[in-house]
């Protein structure tokens, strides 16, 4: 329920502030990798506020089911993209973004 | 029959090739030359049916191109000539396949020559029994195919495969002007079978042109001259007559069969197939008399330095083929194809007998190394006489009649080419009687040069290759007198009627009025060319020596043989290898190359090289452009319409 001096759009505001961080943070980030997953992570929460935000404006509960969806997946992939990260580091002893770019031709 | 005579052999050789492992040397040699026997004995029959009673007939046998206005079909078309032909090849051939059981003896693969043989004989009678010019073609590839198998017959040699590969090449530049000259009769008549064309020239009362470069050639002209160019390269004539000597690479009995008595012939048969055409080409004709004429006396000219035996043989039959084709260019084709008859048994014989020399000797022909040989091999020695004397033209023997009644022709016939013709003729019988003693005195006369040490295994050919020279003897024993009155004496014209064009036989009526001299001076000239021979080689053997000496400039040019191979190969065999570097190096690799697959390669790699730059590998880099095609492709589907309308 949105509480009634606040309408849908101020969520779609920070959602949106929130997907412009974490693509500015993929983007602008020179430092390491984990910054990158992590700004991922917010690009997923802010599309998930979105969600959740029509699901109030609208009574609709499946928006909410389907946060939970992405949530799991988010959780699933934040660990596979530790994993790598990981054996990334075990391999080239570093996790800079700017030492990243063996795959150039 | 007539399928039977021409078709016998292609099985012949089909089960002795291919199923020689099953019936062995031994049955290969007995299948040929028992079918080969069986051919020869129903070409008697046929002879007799069809120059005997004067009948024609043309047997279909399948149905072959069909294709727009172009009919052609494969068909045995007999006529005299044809007869005529057929006898002389299967006769000659099964003598020479009895001949090859005996000198082939010691040779592994004797069961595939067998098989060659009999190819050859089967493509042969396909060129002469052809109804068409296609056809004819057919055998005339035919033939050379097993002359360039039988030539490298012993591959184990590299001058036997370079000899064939000439000869096969040689013969392509012939066979390049027989395939224009039959594209000529194509595009004039529209139709390539004989009877059909000869009836179509007959009606052409107005000549046809045919522009070439701007310059206009009469048609049939045009048409002769180019199958005279096939026929130069088969008959070995002056120009491309380099094949021939080397084509002594073979065994012998190919030489015989191939190269003396039937495939070299076949220009001279095509030539008298072509005379409704010839008749109408005086032109073309005058050049056919200078070529042969020229041909026959260069050939003489060259076989006084051989001292190779065969080769002696060899430039002797390039002379005869002169003969043959300048008594067809001045008209008197009964008399080219009575040479023609005559010359395939006794130029067969001296082939065949200097084969039994050479098998006496081991394999040895210069005849430097032989001398005195006649008390060692007698009866190869008369044989020999036989035929030499034959080719002298020596009466009574067989090259008397149809040499002299060449030469008479020659005079009758006229006009300055033939009188040329008559003299260079009557020259050229004298140098054959001179080169042709010689290489009898050099082999049967005198002291032995041999290595006496072997001299006690000189013996005498088995009776396989004694029996073939036997029946040839009496060929160019009788042979002349035998044919003589129907082949050019009173009875010719009824004789060829329906196959040789009848107007043209007029020469040989007009010959039988030549003065007397004119009908001695062949015989004369043969005889002082003998008696020349016997004084050079026998009463006084330095003579030669000195003559050389003396005469040097002119010896050097008849040893190299006219430079004819030396400018050939000079300009086309060392030329063509240039001519295909140069344009591999600037035609290939410069151009074509270049701008082609090495071209499309290098652009390739050099996009390559400047694409490559845009992989960074950092991964924002890789992000970024994501996000802004998805910018793109949402502000595409929100605005994309609106903005296309």
């Amino acid at each position: 329920m949105i509480p009634a001096n606040l309408s849908v759009e101020h969520f779609l505001i920070v959602a949106a502030a929130l997907f412009t961080l974490g693509v500015l943070g993929v983007f602008i980030n020179r430092k390491n990798i984990i910054v990158i997953l992590m700004a991922i992570e917010m690009m997923l929460l802010a599309v998930n506020l979105n969600f959740v935000a029509f699901s109030a404006q609208l009574h609709d509960l499946v928006g909410q089911v389907f946060v939970m969806f992405t949530l799991t997946v988010a959780a699933a992939e934040a660990a596979i993209g530790l994993a790598i990260l990981v054996i990334y580091f075990r391999r080239l002893g570093n996790i800079e973004v700017a030492e990243a770019s063996q795959m150039k031709g | 029959m007539e399928i039977a005579v021409v078709f016998l052999p292609l099985i012949a050789a089909v089960v002795a090739g291919f199923g020689r492992r099953v019936v062995g040397a031994r049955g290969a040699e007995i299948i040929t030359t028992a079918t080969l026997g069986l051919c020869a004995a129903m070409a008697i029959a046929l002879f007799y049916q069809y120059a005997g009673l004067g009948q024609a007939a043309t047997i279909p046998v399948l149905d072959w191109i069909n294709s727009g206005t172009l009919h052609l079909s494969w068909a045995l078309h007999f006529d005299v000539l044809t007869a005529v032909m057929v006898l002389v090849v299967t006769s000659v051939s099964a003598m020479v396949h009895l001949y090859s059981i005996g000198y082939m003896h010691e040779d592994p693969s004797r069961a595939k020559f067998m098989a060659y043989l009999s190819l050859f004989t089967f493509m042969m009678l396909m060129l002469v029994t052809a109804d068409n010019f296609v056809q004819m073609f057919f055998g005339w590839e035919g033939v050379g195919l097993a002359s360039y198998l039988l030539i490298g017959f012993w591959n184990h040699k590299p001058s036997a495969n370079d000899a064939a590969i000439k000869a096969f090449i040689v013969n392509r530049v012939g066979d390049f002007g027989f395939v224009l000259g039959i594209f000529t009769i194509f595009a004039l008549f529209g139709d390539l079978q004989f009877s059909n064309v000869f009836n179509a020239a007959a009606n052409l009362h107005q000549a046809r042109l045919f522009y070439l470069f701007g310059m206009p050639f009469d048609a049939i002209t045009l048409a002769c001259v180019l199958l005279f160019i096939g026929a130069v390269g088969k008959s070995a004539q002056l120009g491309l007559h380099t094949w021939l000597p080397d084509a002594m690479e073979g065994p012998t009995p190919v030489s015989a069969l191939i190269h003396a008595a039937t495939m070299v012939t076949a220009g001279v048969f095509m030539l008298v197939r072509i005379s409704p055409l010839l008749d109408l080409a005086p032109v073309a004709r005058n050049i056919i008399v200078v070529v042969g004429a020229l041909t026959a006396f260069v050939g003489a000219a060259i076989a006084f330095a051989q001292f190779d035996i065969k080769k002696v043989v060899a430039y002797s039959t390039m002379s005869q083929l002169g003969y043959m084709v300048f008594a067809a260019g001045a008209t008197a084709y009964g008399a080219a194809i009575f040479h023609l008859f005559t010359h395939a048994f006794f130029k067969a014989l001296l082939f065949l007998g200097a084969g039994a020399v050479i098998h006496a000797m081991h394999h040895e022909q210069d005849m430097r190394h032989y001398g005195g040989l006649y008390k060692k091999l007698p009866i190869t020695y008369v044989l020999m006489w036989i035929g030499t004397l034959a080719l002298l033209g020596v009466p009574p023997f067989a090259g008397y009649f149809s040499k002299d009644m060449i030469l008479e022709a020659e005079f009758a016939g006229g006009i300055s080419f033939d009188t040329f013709a008559f003299w260079v003729g009557v020259i050229v019988a004298f140098m054959t009687a001179t080169y042709s003693s010689k290489v009898m005195f050099m082999t049967f006369h005198g002291r032995p040069r041999y290595d006496l040490d072997h001299a006690h295994d000189i013996h005498e050919a088995p009776l396989t290759m004694l029996i073939p020279l036997f029946i040839l003897a009496a060929g160019a024993l009788l042979s002349g007198w035998l044919a003589y009155d129907y082949f050019v004496g009173e009875h010719h014209a009824l004789f060829w009627e329906g196959a040789i064009q009848p107007k043209s036989e007029l020469i040989l009526d007009a010959a039988e009025h030549d003065p007397l001299w004119v009908k001695l001076a062949p015989t004369l000239a043969g005889l002082l060319g003998l008696l020349l021979g016997w004084f050079c080689y026998v009463k006084e053997p330095d003579l030669p020596a000195w003559f050389a000496k003396t005469f040097a400039p002119l010896n050097r040019i008849i040893e190299n043989k006219f430079y004819f191979d030396k400018v050939y190969g000079a300009v086309f065999a060392a030329g063509a290898p240039l001519l295909g570097k140069l344009l591999w190096r600037y035609g290939d690799i410069g151009i074509i190359d270049r701008y082609g697959p090495d071209g499309a390669a290098r652009a390739s790699s050099f996009m390559g090289a400047r694409l490559s730059k845009l992989q960074t590998g950092y991964l924002y880099h890789y992000a970024f452009v994501m996000l802004m095609a998805l910018v793109m492709l949402i502000v595409w589907l929100l605005f994309g319409n609106r903005m296309g309308a």
